[in-house]
């Protein structure tokens, strides 16, 4: 008989080991999938994990994409991660990443087409005050009537959505794109264009921030009383209260920062790889960020390497579509593995297998 | 009275890294009650859970009435007559007496029928209770009745108490005594698990020790002193704690017509409770469990914000403030319930020691924690208090509730607090750790501290107060200094002096 015994306390070796583990998992388990596809699964996996990487042929413009596809994730992820150790769930990130784009788009172009070398800055404040604006809602309404966070953030996105469609085919409309719906394009205005900081590397300001935002928020959560305060929080929110925690200032701050750092990332996307507002301007990097955030354990570190694992299935998928043939709905089903294999093998963190007689009725 | 019921010989449990019994082995004797007593951790959970089926023994044997008797669920031991009254009630409090004692049968008759047998009990045993009304307006006492009684009409022959006092007045425990002492004149043995040793002593026909998992004694607790007893489970003898002489100072909290709404649907509203509390002295505030001891603590803690004028600090209307404010003012407190309410549970030791002690131990420097510190001061409790623990990284909840009381209490007492509020110091923890507890709050006043002591444990409220006072139903009575009160006068302070007479036993 197979029982799961509950440990004194979670074990350091497998919460190091099991997010390893569960890519292994995945790697097994995702090559017989291809195979069954008619895939070579040694070739899958390798088109996947090592070709967007080393691949003498295209590497040289898959490998930047790597950082443009991560820096996102890993900024969103850390914003989300904060909450998520105070047991607040802020669902709606994609939401306020496409706030964050209007808002910094709209602070642009405003004042299109001066020329300073402020106007990034300021679309960047922009686009942290869209976003967070956009966060305060769930936030004020839970502070004062109590209500569900998961819900309102949620449902704020396809609000989000509707003004993004308002934005690009109305008030941000490029007056010169002949009403083709879609903003001015950022890249062919200098002053406003997040541009790849070194050449060939896929880095830019939203890249560097999203790793500013990793050692923030791990500074935060290890040394500071806040950090402190919002991992009491979320694991005995009596205790929180009994120390004097004020649970509506950690929820505002959660909200706020999540929201900030979401619309910051949409921000660097719109006048960066994106370079307009669209109606299809976003892609999902909200969605994909919480299980970035889970996949790296809620921890800073751990989200910046699941973030860039995270990047690499996305880029290695294409490749496979690409190259392999294999559907595009078989790499979602791939990530989605990932995702299941590391919950599943979390349990050994907090439980101990033990074989043998049952012993409680 | 010499038939055996049943016989336990050579019981050996063993956990990791725990020997929780070791072949330990004793009889019970038909109509007897038979004590087992012993510290927290000695065996005795253990020891009773095997007996009801819920662990399986590595070693050993029982019999019962003869037989070989080897339960493997709590049902096989039920069905053979063993019933058992927790020490934590598994009662919902939205449904009514009757519903309640139904959940708990394998096959509840009609809920008419069902109310007739139940009313048919009460009166036999002399615990009287309506079975239609609510649970959640009963109080500790009479939810402890629903609990024999759902016992009772399976017409048990071995009944199983665990603690079963710690929530009662003395006069409800008088009640308890006349039921348990008619259920043996019939023939029914019990076995009663306590830590009070006077009530033993009142009680029980034989008692067996344990300590550390094995059997190191027996005696007849009438004719043995308590101290004795207590000795024999310590294994070594503890200091009994000791008020020193003091001249009460100047008054440090003044609590001044505090009233505050119920928190939650069960909870209890606080009535209009004034006290004075003054350096040097301790107050104990008695009372039945659910009386307003919690809402009382939170609401001085600072959890809640008081109206305006009803609660002083030296002076200084602290109503208004949160925890941190009446912290660095000087006013510390601890909660009843150490897991999830004192401490964080997945939380280290040095990481629990920030959560009360950050600003007093002044462990930040521009908002940042220094762990070092916060380190130095966990290790400083644990070395103070005799906290056992592999180390200051370890989980709070990995502790035993004794070791963790004590930290938790410790942590509090290393701040030097001019008041201290504290709520069940000793609940749960072994006698010679609670010796030692009471013993650091009688140091605290004597060193000038004002300590606020509410327990349910009477014996310690008298170990350790100058004066005493009872919450009832969130109201506080008369404080009164102890030397003049005795148990019958505490009786009736904590009862309010309803529902409290000795119900009659029906011959």
């Amino acid at each position: 008989m197979i029982r799961l015994e509950k440990r004194p306390q979670p074990s350091r070796l497998w919460t190091g080991l099991s997010p390893v583990l569960a890519v292994l998992l995945t790697m097994v388990f995702g090559g017989v999938l291809f195979a069954f596809l008619g895939a070579n699964p040694f070739e899958a996996i390798r088109t996947i994990f090592w070709d967007p990487l080393f691949n003498t042929q295209f590497a040289g413009f898959t490998r930047p994409q790597l950082l443009v596809k991560a820096g996102p994730l890993i900024l969103i992820a850390i914003g989300l991660s904060i909450g998520f150790r105070a047991g607040i769930w802020n669902i709606g990130a994609e939401g306020q990443y496409i706030m964050g784009a209007i808002c910094g788009a709209a602070a642009g172009l405003a004042v299109y087409p001066a020329s300073s070398f402020l106007i990034l800055p300021m679309m960047i404040l922009f686009g942290a005050l869209g976003g967070w604006a956009w966060a305060m809602i769930p936030g004020i309404l839970k502070t004062r009537f109590g209500t569900n966070e998961i819900l309102v953030s949620l449902m704020l996105v396809y609000v989000a959505e509707n003004i993004l469609a308002t934005a690009s085919s109305g008030f941000l409309r490029n007056p010169e794109g002949r009403g083709f719906p879609g903003s001015r394009n950022f890249k062919e205005w200098d002053a406003a264009h997040n541009a790849e900081l070194i050449s060939g590397t896929g880095m830019h300001w939203g890249v560097l921030f999203a790793f500013l935002a990793v050692i923030g928020a791990y500074v935060l959560l290890t040394r500071h009383i806040l950090g402190f305060n919002i991992r009491l929080t979320g694991e005995a929110p009596r205790a929180a209260r009994f120390s004097g925690v004020n649970p509506a200032r950690i929820v505002l701050f959660c909200l706020g920062i999540s929201g900030a750092l979401a619309g910051m990332a949409g921000l660097f996307e719109v006048a960066g790889p994106a370079g307009q507002i669209s109606i299809d301007f976003n892609s999902g990097y909200g969605f994909t960020a919480i299980i970035v955030a889970f996949l790296g354990r809620l921890h800073p570190v751990g989200i910046l390497l699941a973030g860039l694992l995270m990047a690499l299935t996305y880029i290695g998928g294409e490749l496979a579509q690409l190259m392999l043939g294999v559907p595009g709905a078989s790499i979602q089903l791939f990530q989605g593995m990932l995702l299941f294999f590391l919950l599943g093998v979390d349990v050994f963190t907090n439980y101990r297998l033990r074989l043998g007689q049952r012993e409680t009725a | 009275m010499v038939d055996t019921l049943l016989s336990i010989s050579g019981l050996t449990k063993a956990y990791p890294g725990v020997v929780a019994n070791d072949a330990v082995s004793f009889d019970i004797a038909k109509g007897e009650i038979h004590a087992l007593l012993g510290e927290n951790g000695a065996g005795k959970s253990t020891l009773v859970k095997m007996i009801f089926g819920l662990v399986a023994p590595d070693k050993g044997s029982m019999t019962w009435d003869g037989a070989a008797f080897a339960p493997t669920k709590p049902s096989d031991a039920r069905r053979a007559g063993v019933a058992m009254v927790f020490q934590h009630f598994s009662l919902f409090d939205a449904l009514n007496v009757a519903e309640n004692v139904a959940l708990g049968m394998e096959d509840p008759p009609k809920p008419r029928d069902l109310a007739r047998q139940i009313r048919e009990v009460s009166e036999t045993y002399g615990l009287p209770l309506d079975p239609f009304r609510t649970v959640g307006t009963l109080s500790a006492g009479e939810r402890q009745r629903v609990e024999i009684i759902r016992c009772l009409l399976q017409e048990p022959r071995l009944l199983i108490m665990d603690e079963p006092t710690s929530v009662l007045t003395p006069q409800e425990v008088e009640i308890l005594f006349e039921t348990l002492r008619k259920l043996k004149s019939e023939g029914t043995s019990i076995l009663y698990i306590s830590h009070k040793l006077e009530e033993i002593r009142a009680l029980c026909d034989e008692a067996t020790i344990l300590r550390r998992g094995q059997k190191v004694a027996t005696c007849v607790p009438r004719e043995t002193t308590a101290r004795e007893m207590a000795e024999m489970m310590v294994g070594a003898s503890f200091a009994t704690p000791e008020a020193k002489p003091h001249v009460p100072g100047e008054v440090l909290l003044k609590v001044q017509d505090l009233s505050m709404p119920a928190p939650g649907a069960f909870g209890t509203p606080l009535r209009s409770i004034s006290f004075e509390v003054r350096a040097g002295e301790v107050l104990g505030l008695g009372g039945v469990a659910g009386n307003g001891q919690d809402e009382l603590l939170i609401a001085l803690a600072g959890e809640r914000p008081a109206p305006a004028g009803s609660l002083f600090l030296k002076g200084q209307d602290i109503s208004a403030a949160g925890p941190v404010a009446r912290r660095d003012a000087g006013l510390l407190s601890g909660p009843e319930e150490r897991l999830g309410h004192a401490a964080a549970p997945d939380m280290s030791l040095v990481e629990n020691g920030v959560l009360t002690a950050v600003r007093r131990q002044e462990m930040l420097r521009n908002g940042f924690i220094s762990w070092g510190r916060a380190r130095g001061f966990a290790e400083a409790v644990i070395e103070r208090f005799d906290v056992r623990t592999p180390g200051p990284q370890t989980a709070a909840r990995a502790l035993s509730g004794g070791n963790l009381q004590k930290f938790v209490v410790g942590r509090e007492i290393s701040q030097d607090p001019d008041v201290l509020i504290i709520n069940q110091p000793t609940w749960g923890v072994d006698a010679a750790a609670a010796a030692f507890i009471r013993q650091s709050l009688l140091d605290l006043a004597s060193k000038g501290g004002a300590v606020v002591v509410i327990s349910q444990d009477l014996d310690e409220l008298m170990e350790v107060s100058d004066r005493f006072g009872a919450l009832n139903e969130g109201r506080l009575s008369p404080i009164r200094p102890v030397s003049e009160l005795d148990i019958e006068k505490i009786g009736l302070m904590m009862g309010g002096a309803h529902d409290m007479e000795v119900a009659h036993v029906a011959e």
